[in-house]
């Protein structure tokens, strides 16, 4: 029962992320934002991008939400930074699923999903 | 003997192995196991007397008509009904609502209002919008004060003549709060108000006496009291759903058709269109045969003891934060821990076979009273015992930085 001997709830990535995440804050003269709220909990995220040139030169996250959702959204805004709008809005689950090294639960699904169905809102 | 002794060895469930340890479920308020009797009674009907219920003249039909209608004489004399017609079977809670708010909603004109609480469950307010948003008809709520109880001062200034109906919870889903029932049934009549209760969490847990409550209607579910999922229960005085034109059509529910028009069946028929899950009310009378054997009174007693020791384990623990009455309450308990989001707490509790309920409980505008996007939820039954809070209690102390 005691945590010593209790093996890691999530991968090393999400635990990670979800204490020191990189990309979380307010992202000052964003060019597009989105925000939504996973039915499933009440978890609300919301993605912010400054776009230059038709590429995605900025992003960061504001949200309330789990391990699994807040490392799927800094992984999610790392992996936009640098590329075309086509490019970020072609990143599925399984980009994001790959950096986390995680595998995530059927029920967990909808927490890893909901960064990426936003930033599809912000970028449409 | 304590009650779990007595009871656990009935549920066959809870001889699950979940994650490598014993499953220690604390998720009955979401819905709550089923006892071997239940299980074998609808399984049973299945394979002995099954067919359509009312309209069969055969012997088997006549079989299904028989258990059917005997469930609602149980469920009547359960809740201390005054008549087997005040009994209505629905598909649960939610669908038990609904009929009453289409129903009452074709009669709303613009300026009335509906009287909710902050604490409601979604499925007591949204049936209520979907009514009022039409016809003019406007929401109002009565809000939360100390430690989750209603603002019964609030009430005088809510509760006017232009309230057509208060609904409100029996029991609290989140907070555990258990609302005076008789006193705001009371106080909707001075008004001429109906009152609605949404019981989902009173029934499996307390005494009810409809004849001492004295509210218009009382809607339940069956599977969280230890019956079948897909049934429900609406109780209404008997005069009211006279007067009560059905929102629904469909087969039962009818006296006399032609293409154009039809007549009303009797109560309780009238709002039991199409055929309803007979099995299931066998599995209800069931259900209701378990608890009446161990009494009210005593599983009352027991849950009590569990959500107390519960509040007082888990407030002892550093970063946890209880939600509700800390003493008078009913069988749940809501918690959240420091640094962790209610589904991470969840994750890391089935990890060690422990099922809790997290998120917002299907109870946002209480979560925003409460300040938070959801919590951890504890909650009991008969079958659970102190020293399955307390294995709760250690693995919540043990959080600590497995995130």
């Amino acid at each position: 029962m005691s945590s010593v001997t209790r093996p890691a709830l999530y991968s090393e990535t999400i635990r990670e992320r979800w204490r020191r995440p990189r990309f979380r804050g307010e992202l000052a003269g964003a060019t597009a934002t989105a925000e939504d709220v996973n039915p499933l909990c009440g978890d609300r995220v919301r993605m912010q991008v400054t776009l230059q040139d038709g590429r995605v030169s900025a992003a960061r996250f504001v949200g309330d939400s789990c391990a699994i959702c807040t490392a799927s959204a800094d992984v999610l805004s790392e992996l936009i930074e640098g590329r075309s709008r086509a490019e970020a809005s072609a990143l599925g689950a399984g980009d994001v699923l790959e950096i986390l090294r995680a595998d995530v639960r059927p029920t967990r699904m909808r927490c890893v999903t909901l960064p990426i169905s936003v930033l599809a809102k912000a970028l449409a | 003997m304590t009650l779990d002794a007595q009871t656990r060895r009935d549920f066959p469930i809870l001889e699950r192995i979940v994650n490598g340890r014993p499953l220690v479920y604390l998720d009955s308020a979401a819905s709550s196991q089923k006892p071997r009797t239940v299980i074998e009674a609808m399984a049973r009907y299945y394979e002995t007397s099954h067919a359509n219920v009312h309209r069969s003249i055969h012997t088997l039909g006549e079989e299904a008509t028989e258990l059917y209608e005997i469930a609602r004489d149980r469920v009547q004399r359960f809740i201390g009904a005054a008549a087997r017609e005040e009994i209505v079977f629905t598909r649960g809670t939610t669908d038990a609502i609904s009929i009453v708010a289409e129903a009452v909603g074709r009669t709303l004109k613009p300026g009335d209002e509906i009287l909710v609480t902050d604490m409601e469950h979604h499925s007591n307010l949204v049936p209520w919008q979907v009514a009022a948003r039409d016809r003019g008809a406007r929401i109002r709520s009565v809000p939360l004060v100390g430690e989750g109880t209603l603002d019964l001062a609030a009430l005088d200034r809510l509760l006017t003549d232009r309230t057509r109906v208060f609904a409100f919870a029996h029991v609290s889903n989140v907070l555990g709060t258990i609302n005076p029932v008789a006193e705001l049934a009371a106080r909707a009549r001075r008004v001429g108000a109906l009152s609605l209760v949404d019981g989902a969490q009173a029934i499996p847990h307390l005494l009810l006496d409809m004849s001492v409550l004295g509210c218009d209607f009382y809607a339940f579910s069956a599977h969280k009291m230890l019956g079948p999922t897909g049934l429900g229960v609406l109780y209404g005085r008997r005069a009211l759903l006279e007067a009560l034109e059905p929102a629904r059509g469909g087969s039962e529910m009818i006296k006399e058709v032609w293409v154009d028009r039809a007549t009303w069946n009797d109560l309780p028929w009238r709002f039991e269109p199409g055929t309803p899950p007979i099995a299931e009310t066998v599995g209800l009378t069931a259900a209701v045969e378990y608890l009446e054997k161990l009494g009210m009174e005593r599983v009352r007693e027991h849950e009590q003891a569990l959500a107390v020791q519960t509040v007082d384990l888990l407030s002892a623990i550093p970063g946890v934060r209880i939600y509700g009455p800390r003493r008078e309450r009913g069988a749940v308990v809501a918690f959240s821990v420091d640094g962790w989001h209610p589904h991470d707490v969840a994750a890391a509790l089935d990890a060690e076979g422990i099922a809790v309920r997290a998120g917002h409980h299907c109870a946002q505008p209480l979560m925003r009273w409460c300040g938070v996007v959801g919590t951890s939820r504890a909650s009991f039954s008969v079958y659970n015992s102190s020293e399955e809070v307390a294995l709760l209690a250690h693995a919540v102390a043990s959080l600590g930085a497995a995130l």
